[in-house]
């Protein structure tokens, strides 16, 4: 018999040391596993998850923004760029993304081109129809006193279209947040990373972890953005 | 003073003043200058507007909102701040309630705001569209005599547009009625138009009791007064600032033939008869 390598015995990989809770039967949610192991994988997942979802609403928004601005100033544009988006939204998201990978390859750019496509729907609807929510007494009155027409763009249809604009910004935030973990099929970035590295290894306590992250950091997001929406709209609070 | 039912394009005719609506045939000047001759923004800025539903922009204070046209005319902030100030006690509001928004105030002030607005760049032409249209009866009436003084006050060329024929007899020098299609049926003083009306339809317009209207033109003391023969004791009384149609209300209520007249000190200056009155009516027009 032959040994298989020379020296003699099998060799084991070193795996490092095992954690308590690896020994302790796989726990649900290992604490100790969570403190080693947030500054090589958690926290860089988790930033990883903003620039994601900041980047793909960042660029949704601009977007929708240049289209609905076109589409409040030509009205036949909004139809076909409505179905448009809501088609966009249909499509399932990892054949979006597998459909996308032959053209731009197993990149970030990939993952953001279907997260910006699935943002549209909501950022373009919202922003349109809170255009559109404007008073036409509000808007004669202004355009009555002189205004221009992007005078009244800005001075008057913009600010009044925020509280819409701004739960359009919302929704796509909080469904992008959501989406992105399933980024990490196409390739291992964000908060997908550790989730499906978890259950490859059938280890609880990562994928469960990088899931509470996902749900914390949409909570944490929607509450800033509620506030900037506040701070921009007092006037939506005045009473009598 | 534009009148009538609608259909009778009184709005249309005066969105074609400040060109909201584009004039397709003939022209509008303005002291000789053909409103299409000159800059849409210029024209605009220039024309105060006040319309029936305000209008006031939700997401801006009162004093942004007065202060719109002078800030596109480039006015400092002082100057803007304190030209608001300065209308909202014309308008009969405080300086304060600057800081507050539309949605805090109620439709009367809303209204008093609309016309701060307008009055914002001081511009010699107002145009307002049944501004007291929306507003209850009571605040209507106070705001219709409100603006009448400051109408005094600021001397300005207003075109108002109402369907209420004694709102336009209140508040008008001259009065367009138009007929439905845009028809001019009669354009004259208020009293002309109540004593004479050009056609049936104006005089339908214009009501069965356009006599008495025509009295609530008048006050008593614009008219002459019989001599106050002795003392006046029991007769019914009256300052000589009543229009001659209260007088006459005056007189059925009491039962009386002649009312004693006070002046502003309170002393008597005269009597009105009843017949004095009616004659009144039958007389030309005067003014």
């Amino acid at each position: 018999m032959t040994p298989l390598l020379a020296g003699g015995g099998p060799v084991i990989p070193n795996y490092g040391k095992a954690t308590g809770c690896i020994a302790n039967d796989n726990a649900f949610l290992c604490p100790k596993w969570v403190q080693e192991h947030w500054g090589d994988t958690l926290q860089p997942a988790l930033v990883q998850h903003v620039y994601l979802t900041a980047i793909a609403v960042g660029i949704g928004f601009a977007i929708a923004f240049l289209c609905a601005l076109a589409a409040h100033r030509f009205g036949w544009l909004a139809p076909p760029i409505s179905v448009f988006t809501a088609f966009l939204y249909t499509v399932p998201s990892i054949a979006l993304f597998q459909v996308l990978v032959p053209i731009t390859g197993i990149t970030i750019t990939t993952i953001e081109i279907g997260l910006v496509g699935y943002t549209l729907l909501v950022l373009f609807g919202n922003t349109l129809a809170g255009l559109r929510s404007v008073p036409p007494d509000v808007i004669e009155a202004a355009r009555g006193m002189g205004l221009t027409r992007l005078q009244v763009l800005r001075r008057v249809e913009l600010p009044l279209a925020v509280p819409a604009i701004g739960a359009g910004i919302r929704i796509a935030v909080v469904t992008t947040i959501s989406l992105a973990t399933v980024a990490a099929y196409i390739t291992p970035y964000g908060l997908g990373k550790p989730i499906f590295d978890g259950l490859q290894i059938d280890y609880h306590t990562e994928y469960v972890m990088a899931g509470l992250l996902a749900i914390a950091l949409a909570l944490v997001a929607d509450a800033v953005l509620v506030l900037v929406q506040r701070s921009l709209t007092p006037w939506r609070r005045a009473r009598a | 003073m534009l009148v009538g039912p609608s259909g009778g394009g009184k709005t249309t005719a005066m969105k074609m003043v400040n060109r909201l609506i584009s004039i397709t045939e003939g022209d509008i000047t303005i002291d000789g200058t053909s409103v299409r001759s000159l800059d849409l923004t210029e024209l605009r800025r220039g024309i105060g507007y006040v319309i029936q539903q305000v209008g006031l922009f939700p997401h801006l204070s009162v004093g942004d909102n007065i202060g719109t046209v002078p800030k596109l005319l480039g006015w400092p902030k002082q100057r803007i701040r304190e030209r608001a100030a300065e209308l909202l006690e014309l308008v009969g509001l405080e300086a304060a309630d600057a800081r507050r928004y539309p949605s805090q105030l109620s439709g009367g002030q809303r209204q008093r705001v609309g016309l701060a607005r307008a009055l914002a760049a001081n511009p010699p032409l107002m145009l307002m569209d049944e501004p007291f249209g929306a507003i209850d009866p009571i605040t209507r009436e106070r705001l219709q005599d409100e603006f009448l003084r400051l109408h005094h006050e600021l001397r300005k060329t207003v075109i108002f547009v109402t369907h209420d024929i004694d709102e336009a007899i209140k508040m008008g020098d001259r009065i367009a009625i138009l007929h439905q299609g845009g028809v001019l049926a009669q354009y004259d003083t208020p009293d002309e138009i109540l004593a004479h009306p050009a056609s049936d339809f104006v005089e339908r317009f214009v009501g069965a009791d356009r006599g008495l209207k025509r009295l609530s033109l008048r006050r008593v003391r614009d008219v002459e007064l019989d001599p106050v023969a002795g003392v006046p004791d029991g007769m019914p009384r009256c300052s000589d600032s009543t229009t001659l149609r209260d007088a006459l209300s005056l007189m059925l209520t009491e039962g009386a033939q002649e009312i004693v007249i006070d002046g502003e000190d309170g002393e008597p200056i005269g009597t009105l008869s009843l017949q004095r009155v009616s004659d009144l009516l039958r007389e030309e027009v005067t003014a």
